[in-house]
């Protein structure tokens, strides 16, 4: 399973278990990208660091 | 009257936003679990009200927002929804000012602090503490906008430079004495009165966060160092949380606590399986939650 990476339109591979919304990088550009679909296989760039996120 | 309530699945609630790796790791967890039924909480999709919503018995917060957290959590525990951890723990876990409070009230070894709401007040407060100091956003995380300020001079721009920040938080001024460590802190996880393993994290920098690239390695769980971080973990009322510290010449110093802690660059480094254990002990709290339900339904 397989999707474009829409930064810079490599092919990014999904893992096996992915899952909607998981947040994964490309391996080309380095950017973060959210697993927006799986049925079609679906990134979009990942939401921005926002001021209270963390841990 | 317990052997229906034996068989009753555990209705566990995932409270999330982006799934990291961590998320993911607890998400495939509680799928292997026969006795739990999971469902996705994705607080950018949720919209709650202040009516009971009790169709889970426990919610673990996992969200990267400490906002959306912090509220959420507060309306799920309020309808009857058994919340790790609770919302007075994230509350004081997710700002520095209450987490240093709370932890010099319960006599634990923590960096001396001073809060200022000015940029003038902090300066004199800078002066008065002495050079090196921490300014640190009080409800920040991951290592963000951390200063270590050497002399009055960067300490003025500095100070100037917040002033121009737009949030609001960036007007309390949280101050930290410079703790000599040694090229790396520890992170230790408590769950439930133990403390389950910890990670030294090393880095060249003096920000070890694994965010900014700090590495784990395995850090033995002395007596000390369990007694220490299970009596943090009371002292802001965290159940499944993980503890922050620093060595020094005088012992340890709890610097911080982290109610959804993030795992993945310890799990290289420790023996325990921390998500089983989180989803283990969401079990079992669930349990004890159906249990006291029925029981006040006879
Ligand atoms: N007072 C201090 N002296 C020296 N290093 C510190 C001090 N406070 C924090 N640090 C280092 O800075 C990093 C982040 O600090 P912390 O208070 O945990 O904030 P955050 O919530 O951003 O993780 C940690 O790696 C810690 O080792
Ligand atoms: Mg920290
Ligand atoms: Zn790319």
């Amino acid at each position: 399973m397989s999707a474009e990476c829409p930064e810079c339109g490599s092919k990014v591979e999904l893992p096996e278990d992915a899952v909607e919304n998981e947040i994964l990088e490309c391996a080309l550009c380095g950017v973060e990208l959210e697993v927006i679909s799986l049925s079609p296989p679906t990134l979009e760039l990942a939401p921005e660091e926002k001021e209270d996120w963390g841990e | 009257m317990n052997s229906q309530s034996e068989e009753r699945k555990v209705r566990l609630g995932l409270l999330l936003s982006n799934i990291r790796l961590e998320e993911k790791l607890l998400i495939q967890e509680a799928q292997r679990r026969p006795d739990v039924e999971l469902t996705l909480v994705d607080s950018r999709e949720i919209v709650l009200d202040l009516q009971n919503e009790r169709s889970l018995d426990v919610l673990l917060d996992r969200d990267i927002s400490q906002s959306r957290a912090m509220h959420a959590l507060q309306l799920f525990q309020n309808s009857g929804v058994k919340t790790i951890n609770s919302y007075e723990a994230v509350r004081v876990g997710g700002d520095k000012l209450l987490t240093s409070k709370a932890l010099h009230d319960a006599g634990i070894h923590t960096p001396r602090v001073r809060v200022a709401f000015t940029p003038e007040s902090a300066l004199s407060a800078i002066e008065e503490m002495g050079y090196p100091v921490v300014l640190k956003p009080v409800d920040g995380s991951w290592g963000r906008l951390m200063a270590k300020i050497e002399n009055r001079i960067a300490a003025e721009a500095i100070l100037e430079h917040k002033s121009h920040l737009s949030s609001y938080f960036h007007s309390v001024f949280y101050l930290q004495e410079w703790i000599q460590k040694p090229g790396r802190d520890i992170r230790a996880f408590v769950i439930e009165g133990e403390t389950i393993c910890a990670a030294y994290r090393v880095s060249d920098h003096w920000l070890t966060n694994a965010a900014r690239g700090g590495r784990a390695m395995e850090c033995a769980v002395t007596p000390e160092l369990h007694q220490l971080c299970v009596r943090a973990a009371r002292a802001v009322s965290g159940e499944c949380l993980a503890i922050d510290l620093m060595e020094t010449s005088n012992g340890f110093t709890v610097h911080e606590v982290n109610c959804a802690m993030e795992f993945k660059e310890s799990l290289k480094a420790v023996k325990a399986d921390i998500p089983a254990r989180i989803i283990d002990y969401c079990i079992k709290a669930a349990r004890a939650a159906q249990h006291q339900k029925e029981y006040q339904h006879v």
